[in-house]
């Protein structure tokens, strides 16, 4: 046997059983069944139910990652994990009573406040930017995480967009000038697997999560990023707002995501305003219609 | 329960569960009934934020009644064996929806697709 045949069927076994390999099997697409897939088309492999993960690396949240046990799991479509908008005392908000005049104003698709198509004031459903923190309170998807010496840069599937949270040591601004979508981070690691950040500045138009909750301009917004291990980073979301609430609350609270293998190509998930309209319009007829019925 | 209505091929179950939890939207405009439609394919609309399938069917008196079926996000979709080729214009297809317009409009939220061949399109108990 040649030496050259040996090396052949060596590299062949090898890439059989490569990462590259398995990512670019593809599974029988079948229908009722939830086969998971990126945004190439791979199947994405399932996390084992008894995972044995290496430890944490030292200041490092870089890698993709999605939500865990589901990746739809961070779709939060009745509000966040820890208050959803479903009439129960326990998820009651400590509004003011700006804050609860406010959240009633807006009228939302979902929730204990949810209203028909045609009456919503969603400005998300008009694909107004969905704004921070509802970038992580609704439809949280996969991320990327970067990292410099200077910043983390976290990009989401949710909306296709990008924050840039500056560790170089700059504080927060002490005077907003421009408002932001997505307002003015920094953070700082408190220990070796630990990065909190602090959000400011954020735009008074956009909703906190998808079921209206208020916030004002003085909105600050604490995100806990904390790596248990290799292949899980936890994240605790804190709102901070004490013309809306009368003490912070914790939208997320240790709510997990899982590290993703390197072949993972985010799915495009953008909110296209003649879609949008598209979809407005065919549904909202059936809503007008719904109301012009009942005024009869 | 079923009811024969306007030739259509249509059986209405009046369900205790939940209407699909879309969303973006909400769900404030469907009511939770089930039926079930026979109908050719005009569009299949691959769109954010949510598919759109649009198919004809006769009532009893040969009119040709627009249905429109609204289904989850292309993103959740691709998941269940779903994609932008599932359907084309002039496929037979039965549909069942879950969660109707509360006006009587012919629209409803899709959870099953029955193409010719037999081929079932679902989230299987997903929504």
């Amino acid at each position: 046997m040649s030496k050259r045949y040996v090396a052949g069927t060596l590299f062949a076994a090898v890439l059989a059983f490569s990462p590259l390999m398995s990512a670019q099997t593809t599974d029988k697409r079948e229908s009722g069944k939830n086969i998971h897939r990126d945004g190439w088309d791979r199947v994405v492999p399932k996390a084992p139910v008894d995972q044995k993960s290496d430890p944490a690396p030292v200041r490092d949240l870089t890698g993709i990652w999605e939500p865990t046990p589901g990746y739809r799991d961070g779709v939060f479509a009745t509000g966040p994990k820890e208050y959803p908008s479903d009439g129960k005392p326990e998820h009651q908000l400590p509004f003011t009573p700006l804050g609860l005049k406010t959240w009633k104003e807006h009228k939302p698709g979902f929730g204990t406040t949810a209203v028909p198509i045609a009456e919503n004031n969603d400005p998300f459903d008009i694909c107004d930017p969905i704004g921070f923190p509802r970038l992580e309170l609704f439809n949280l998807r996969a991320i990327q995480i970067f990292q410099t010496k200077s910043q983390v840069a976290i990009m989401y599937q949710n909306d296709q967009v990008w924050r840039n949270i500056w560790m170089d040591g700059r504080e927060l601004p002490k005077e907003i000038l421009e408002p932001r979508w997505y307002g003015y981070s920094v953070g700082k690691w408190v220990d070796d697997y630990t990065f909190v950040v602090e959000t400011t500045g954020l735009d008074e138009r956009t909703w906190i999560d998808n079921v209206g909750r208020p916030h004002s301009d003085a909105l600050k917004v604490i995100e806990t990023w904390h790596r248990i291990n290799h292949d899980i980073l936890e994240l605790t979301l804190t709102i901070d707002d004490p013309k809306m609430y009368t003490k912070p609350w914790n939208a997320l609270n240790k709510f997990r995501m899982r590290l993703q293998p390197e072949w993972f190509d985010i799915r495009e998930m953008i909110c296209s305003a003649s879609e949008a309209q598209d979809y407005n319009k065919t549904v909202a007829d059936q809503a007008v219609a719904e109301k012009n019925a009942k005024k009869k | 329960m079923k009811i024969c209505l306007r030739g259509f091929l249509v059986v209405v179950v009046y369900s205790a569960l939940a209407a699909s939890v879309f969303a973006h939207h909400g769900n404030a405009a469907y009511d939770n009934k089930t039926m079930t439609v026979k109908g050719t394919v005009t569009s299949w609309d691959w769109k954010n934020p949510h598919t759109f399938l649009k198919f004809d069917a006769k009532d009893e008196k040969g009119n040709i009644v627009h249905w429109l079926g609204e289904w989850n996000a292309p993103s959740t979709l691709v998941n269940f064996g779903i994609t932008a080729k599932s359907f084309k214009p002039g496929d037979e297809v039965t549909v069942t929806m879950n969660g109707m317009s509360k006006t009587g409009q012919p629209v409803g939220r899709i959870t099953k697709v029955i193409l010719p061949d037999g081929q079932e399109l679902s989230m299987g108990n997903e929504r």
